[in-house]
């Protein structure tokens, strides 16, 4: 790594001690000698492991739950159906206001995904907690399902979550969140040319080293102890505090040293049902995601369609910029009508465009719940945006670093959201670039300051 | 059929927090009987070195070495409150945090030694190795060891800091969208180069030369180990993940890290990091958040490569030898 210091020197004073400082890390030592404890090394005496029975269907009506013959199973100590949760309808955003409750810890009547928790297991030993899960006995009535967010937006698609009434989510602004800026039509109207493309992507796994987990241990004093990899601790105790109906004084939380996170642990997924599975018990439990869990049934970065349709002028000035952009958050809310909103502040990416129009939707289908991950409602944004960009370069000929020079936005600029930009650093960063990629310009690109406001 | 190389350009910017809802950290700061000084958050680190840098940021503050700082987070019986490790926002929310709360006990400290010395507190400055002098007369000075002993057993004072962080959420306006999503944009601009074999579709990904403009790097070295990940994980993004390879169909997907494509250490390019350091005006001595915005460029970088080497364009992820291969023979007039 390189640090160039010559660019923004004028901006910065070089005097400090220890920052700067490319001090070793304290707690390296420890992570790489295997010293390090996390929530899963914490082992209680008595303590019991819980398995989900999760829906082998991507719709279905639940019928009847049998859960006898799992009881009976050796070692088993409890099984927790939804009747059992306090409050079972949540969504985790509720904690900034951003509802509906969409979603049930255990399933409750109806599943909306492959791999969503029906019935949770609690036994002496993991090897008895899955034995037993495969006891449970389940009748399904399978409903028709929905995995394509345009087919989900169709009149007459199978609705996917009552609890919203129709496939998106609602924002105050309607359907979608909007942002309107300048007058599009009037830009492509004057435009010497028109692209509109279509990106899309998979969802993928955060796959961090440690899959998620707690270990919830019982206190003397009427409180638990949670054990935790979440990335967000009080967001966490405070929802667990709602689905539990439960004083937020009884719950204290532990953790902070986590085995990579990526976005894959803020959702509240299993210390709620571990906390109540200890409350009922009286004994410590352990929830942890095996591999497949982790891959399989926690959220991944949500699949995206982005439809961008650029009106730009022969000599490389993009004119007008409209954005379609659909976050597939399969059954459930949990973080993504917020990740869908992040998108609609971030097109038109870092560029100063006069005509802009933006439209980002969170969509409901039966794909498993996808959630918040690194990049959040910004990575597949720029995926798309700066292959577009690439494209509407060639089409007129000019090269693509330089297209973009013509393009970036500088300290001043009005943004589409309506804020001026501050701080801007795009085309140092190209510049740098061209010289680091021998990549070349032309002089007037590296003469360009993000400085001096653009035309 | 051939071997063919190509590169592409791609260029980003990337909030730091989530303004959009709600933001804040909090932050406590005293110091021990001896003038080591102990920080108390419930933030998370994730792996990243979350601890290190707020150990370093309360330090510079305070005016001590890095070594005399220790940080406990993520008790919530004793760390006050912090919206959590996401959205590129812990060095910066929980920094801006820590920064106030040192300031608060460094005060505090700096009162206790105008006693000892029997001069004004705004005389005295820090060595940053441990001790308290009199600004323009060094010899007239006492260690931090010795200000805390005595604020602890002669003087009843309470070497402590309290620290919050807060930007008012921003609500985006209805109609227009108008809103304030972040206070601060980390940059970056990468350039990655390709071989592409046309016969199979596979992707190398020879070079990824990248520059980040982070604020300011606190740890040079910690920015380096996250942004060479970001870089890596960019790539896997680009050319190898998804959790549904038979999509529409949901089965056989991948349950372990053999089914579940990811590059291996071979499958990994020859990766170039260059920082450049623009402050931001509100973050900790500058720092932006490039946590997550690091594994973004790649991406595009990767996929206009592809198309400079191989003239398809892919704008599906990921990037696929079938998906290349499919469009190299669409493009040759062949059916799919």
């Amino acid at each position: 790594m390189e640090l160039r210091k010559n660019y923004f020197a004028d901006q910065r004073k070089d005097d400090l001690h220890e920052i700067g400082q490319p001090r070793p890390r304290s707690d390296s030592p420890g992570h790489v000698t295997g010293k390090t404890a996390y929530f899963a090394d914490r082992n209680f005496p008595g303590m019991l492991h819980l398995k989900m029975v999760r829906s082998p269907h991507h719709h279905a009506r639940i019928r009847s739950i049998d859960t006898s013959e799992a009881e009976k199973h050796p070692g088993v100590v409890k099984v927790l159906t939804a009747k059992d949760v306090p409050h079972n309808v949540y969504t985790i955003l509720i904690l900034i206001q951003i509802g509906p409750e969409d979603e049930t810890v255990l399933a409750d009547g109806k599943v909306r995904w492959k791999g969503e928790a029906v019935v949770a297991v609690l036994a002496e030993t993991e090897r008895a907690a899955q034995e037993a899960a495969a006891k449970v006995k389940v009748d399904y009535e399978v409903l028709p399902a929905v995995f394509d967010m345009e087919e989900a937006l169709k009149p007459g698609a199978p609705l996917v979550n009552e609890y919203h009434g129709q496939n998106y989510y609602l924002y105050d602004s309607g359907e979608c969140r909007k942002v309107r800026f300048g007058d599009v039509e009037a830009g492509f109207a004057g435009a010497d040319h028109i692209l509109e493309q279509t990106y899309q992507s998979s969802p993928i796994e955060h796959a961090p080293a440690e899959t998620t987990g707690c270990v919830v241990a019982p206190e003397g004093n009427d409180r638990f102890t949670c054990y935790t990899n979440t990335q967000a601790m009080f967001f966490t105790l405070d929802n667990a505090s709602i689905i539990l109906q439960m004083p937020g004084s009884k719950l204290h939380f532990v953790g902070g040293t986590v085995g990579g996170g990526f976005g894959g642990k803020v959702d509240v997924i299993v210390e709620p049902i571990a906390i109540l599975g200890a409350k009922l018990t009286g004994r410590p439990v352990s929830f942890i995601y095996s591999r497949e869990e982790e891959m399989q049934i926690s959220s991944p970065r949500a699949a995206e369609k982005v439809v961008i349709k650029d009106g730009f002028m022969k000599d490389g000035r993009i004119v007008a910029r409209k954005v379609t952009g659909y976050t597939d958050a399969g059954a459930y809310s949990r973080h993504s009508p917020y990740g869908a909103q992040k998108g609609a502040g971030h097109y038109p990416g870092p560029y100063t465009i006069p005509n802009v129009w933006i439209d980002t939707y969170c969509v409901y289908t039966n794909r498993t719940p996808s959630s918040a991950m690194r990049g959040f409602g910004v990575t597949i944004g720029d995926f798309a945006l700066e292959v577009q960009m690439d494209k509407l370069a060639r089409l007129i000929g000019m090269d693509p670093l330089e297209f973009r020079f013509i393009n970036a936005y500088r300290d001043g600029d009005m943004k589409a959201h309506r804020q001026p930009t501050e701080g801007a650093a795009l085309i140092e960063c190209m510049q740098e670039a061209s010289r680091a990629a021998n990549w070349p310009v032309a002089e007037k690109y590296l003469s360009m300051s993000s400085y001096t406001k653009g035309a | 059929m051939a071997i063919r190389r190509g590169r592409g350009v791609a260029a980003i910017n990337y909030p730091t927090g989530m303004n959009l809802g709600g933001d804040p950290t909090q932050a406590l700061v005293h110091s021990t009987p001896t003038g080591n000084f102990m920080v108390t958050l419930s933030s998370v680190d994730l792996g990243q070195g979350m601890k290190q840098i707020m150990a370093q940021i309360c330090a510079e503050t305070i005016g001590v070495p890095t070594d005399r700082v220790v940080v406990d987070t993520a008790d919530t019986d004793t760390g006050p409150h912090c919206m959590g490790t996401f959205a590129s926002r812990g060095t910066h929310r929980a920094g801006n945090a820590v920064i106030q709360a040192a300031r608060e006990a460094r005060q505090v400290m700096l009162e206790v030694a105008a006693e000892e010395l029997e001069v004004n507190a705004s005389d005295l400055e820090t060595d940053g190795q441990g001790n308290i002098l009199v600004k323009g007369a060094p010899q007239k000075s006492i260690s931090i060891f010795d200000v805390a002993l005595s604020a602890h057993f002669k003087r009843g004072r309470s070497i402590s800091g309290r620290g919050m962080f807060l930007i008012p959420r921003s609500y985006p306006e209805k109609e227009t969208g108008a809103m304030k999503p972040s206070t601060c944009y980390a940059h970056a601009c990468t350039v990655a180069e390709v071989e592409v074999d046309d016969e199979t579709g596979e992707v190398t990904v020879l070079t990824m030369k990248n520059v980040f403009e982070i604020g300011r790097a606190l740890n040079p070295k910690m920015v380096e180990q996250q942004l060479v990940g970001g870089s890596w994980m960019g790539i896997s993004h680009a050319l190898y993940e998804t959790t549904e390879p038979y999509y529409p169909n949901r089965d056989h997907g991948g349950t372990d890290f053999n089914q579940y494509l990811m590059p291996g250490p071979g499958d990994l390019a020859q990766t170039e990091i260059i920082v450049l350091e623009r402050p931001s005006a509100d973050g900790p001595y500058g720092a932006k958040g490039p946590g997550e915005m690091c594994a973004n460029p790649q991406i595009p970088a990767v996929a206009n490569a592809v198309f400079d080497a191989v003239g398809v364009r892919i704008d599906t992820l990921p990037i696929t030898p079938e998906r290349i291969l499919r469009a190299l023979k669409a493009q040759a007039g062949a059916p799919n």
